[in-house]
């Protein structure tokens, strides 16, 4: 089998300073991998030098498309990339601002990513974000609705089905519950667990939070200071954590 | 009309020779590219920005001392904006002027395509506010000139799917977003989309944005496609009446309040054209009648 998405070597700095440095791994379709550190470790850093959001200084970045099978997404032309990232490829921000149109109708975010590839039927795309916005559990009368109108984890499915609404093969997702009070978070994890066992997705999660990741993540990877320092299967690493650091943040969760 | 020979304290046409000729290399570039937005060094005007200073710029780097100019303002030859540029130019170019669109060989409107068809002869020159049609979804000048490159114009139909999502029709009405050439989106500048099948015209089309600093043109015969939805198509409507003063039914018209019991009626935008008509014998249901005295 092989992987979907393939890390070799990636590396990032800030000037002296390192993002991240020389991270390796390989995702297969249909696996989700959580990538968990303290604040400052380079989680994000490497989330966004994966998608795309900004070149590496080393390292190669492979995903298998659909047209030329496996691909280094660092040496694409831009023109690729962007259409990667608006069709196999979606992220998910922390903040659902930074992800939506906040002066576009919730269907207009939606219906975004399908006029963006082609779509021109006006009855088509409503219909599909009709679709969308049912399977996130937005009501249908709030279609129209700017998202400047909903709360916080209205808005933050709204991002999910705006990035979903194209089938993307491979999802980032940036901390995707941050922000948002335990029981809408609970709502939102048992949202992204369906869709990602009932599209078969693959996907990559940022987090520091550890029950985010036993929920969903198959695969674990824990960064401290721009380095990877253990990676494993999710309830191995949690359960018996190696790693000084790992240990450390294993035991700081707070049991009620 | 009469008119006063040039001033001889301005250089032909206000602009300096040096002026003149950058503005006509983004002029030829715009040419060579139909719809694409090129950036040139926009001077500063004797007027403010919003009364055309682009356009004056455009027109100035066009005229010879053989030209004939008509300025129209939202169709009309009267208003103060057209009044004030065409003073501008019998003062600082001594060109002949005129009111008659098929006499005129440059042609300086804002809002308006007039209606009698224009020939190969013609230049019109459109005052364009904000050229950037991706603006107002897309405040970021990098991101928009990226997506012009990379002709990602999916957002364009995003603010078309919002208009029928609000109002159940594309209610666009004016700047109605273009495809030039199979290739760039433009923004035709607010012209209502009345006058957007015009856009394919005989005449040489150039555009004139003096606070944004960009030019661009649509050459003669260039295909100019008004963006729309398979279900929803485009449709240049107009004010569902015939003109008050000529009768014709066929011209976009203003509607103009007459008094304050809610009486108005309906009167060709281009008076050129309504003038044209009624010397011609055309009344409409408000023409003054021979008779009444």
């Amino acid at each position: 089998m092989t992987p979907l998405f393939s890390v070799r070597d990636l590396s990032k700095y800030y000037g002296a300073r390192i993002g991240c440095a020389n991270v390796s791994f390989d995702l297969y379709p249909g696996e989700v991998m959580g990538i968990v550190g303290e604040s400052g470790s380079g989680k994000s850093t490497l989330l966004n030098a994966m998608a795309g959001h900004f070149a590496p200084d080393q390292g190669q970045v492979m995903f298998d498309t659909r047209l030329d099978g496996m691909r280094d997404t660092v040496t694409m032309s831009e023109p690729e990339r962007r259409m990667l990232s608006r069709t196999d490829w979606a992220f998910v921000h922390q903040h659902a601002r930074d992800g939506l149109r906040m002066n576009v109708s919730a269907g207009g975010n939606v219906g975004e990513r399908l006029m963006a590839v082609g779509a021109r039927h006006y009855g088509d795309i409503r219909a599909q974000a009709t679709d969308w916005l049912d399977r996130v559990e937005i009501a249908q009368d709030r279609m129209d609705d700017r998202p400047t109108a909903f709360s916080g984890g209205m808005q933050q499915r709204l991002q999910i089905a705006r990035n979903l609404v194209t089938a993307p093969r491979l999802v980032f997702m940036d901390e995707p519950t941050g922000g948002l009070d335990v029981s809408v978070q609970a709502r939102l994890l048992d949202l992204l667990r369906g869709l990602v066992r009932e599209m078969g997705l693959s996907a990559i999660i940022v987090t520091h939070d550890l029950a985010v990741v036993r929920l969903l993540a198959d695969r674990l990877m824990v960064m401290k200071s721009g380095h990877v320092v253990e990676q494993g299967l999710t309830d191995q690493v949690l359960d018996d954590p190696q790693h000084g650091y790992t240990q450390l943040l294993v035991s700081s969760v707070l049991q009620v | 009309m009469s008119m006063p020979s040039q001033d001889q304290a301005y250089n032909f046409a206000y602009l300096d020779e040096q002026t003149k000729r950058m503005i006509r290399r983004a002029i030829l570039k715009g040419v060579a590219i139909p719809g694409y937005q090129v950036p040139f060094a926009s001077r500063e005007m004797p007027m403010p920005y919003g009364w055309g200073t682009g356009g004056v710029q455009v027109t100035a780097a066009c005229l010879t001392p053989d030209d004939r100019l008509k300025v129209i303002d939202q169709g009309a030859d009267d208003t103060t904006n057209a009044v004030s540029i065409r003073k501008f130019f019998q003062r600082t170019a001594g060109v002949a002027v005129t009111e008659a669109t098929i006499d005129a060989t440059v042609i300086q409107t804002r809002h308006r395509i007039p209606e009698a068809p224009l020939n190969r002869d013609q230049i019109l020159v459109y005052q364009v506010p904000i050229p950037e049609p991706l603006r107002f979804l897309e405040p970021r000048e990098t991101e928009t000139r990226k997506m012009h490159a990379l002709e990602e114009y999916g957002l364009m139909h995003v603010k078309l799917y919002e208009d029928i999502a609000r109002h159940g029709h594309i209610a666009t009405a004016y700047a109605y977003p273009v495809k030039v050439e199979g290739r760039y989106v433009m923004d035709p500048s607010p012209i209502p989309k009345f006058d957007n099948p015009k856009l394919e015209m005989a005449a040489l089309q150039l555009f004139g944005a003096g606070r944004e600093q960009r030019i661009y043109a649509i050459p003669p015969y260039t295909k100019v496609v008004s963006l729309d939805f398979a279900d929803h198509p485009f449709d240049p409507s107009k004010a569902d009446h015939p003109c008050d003063l000529c009768g014709a039914d066929h011209s976009y018209l203003d509607e103009v309040i007459t008094n304050d019991q809610g009486a108005r009626m309906f009167v060709c935008s281009d008076t050129d054209y309504c003038a044209g008509r009624q010397a011609s014998g055309h009344h409409g249901r408000l023409s003054p009648q021979e008779d009444a005295a």
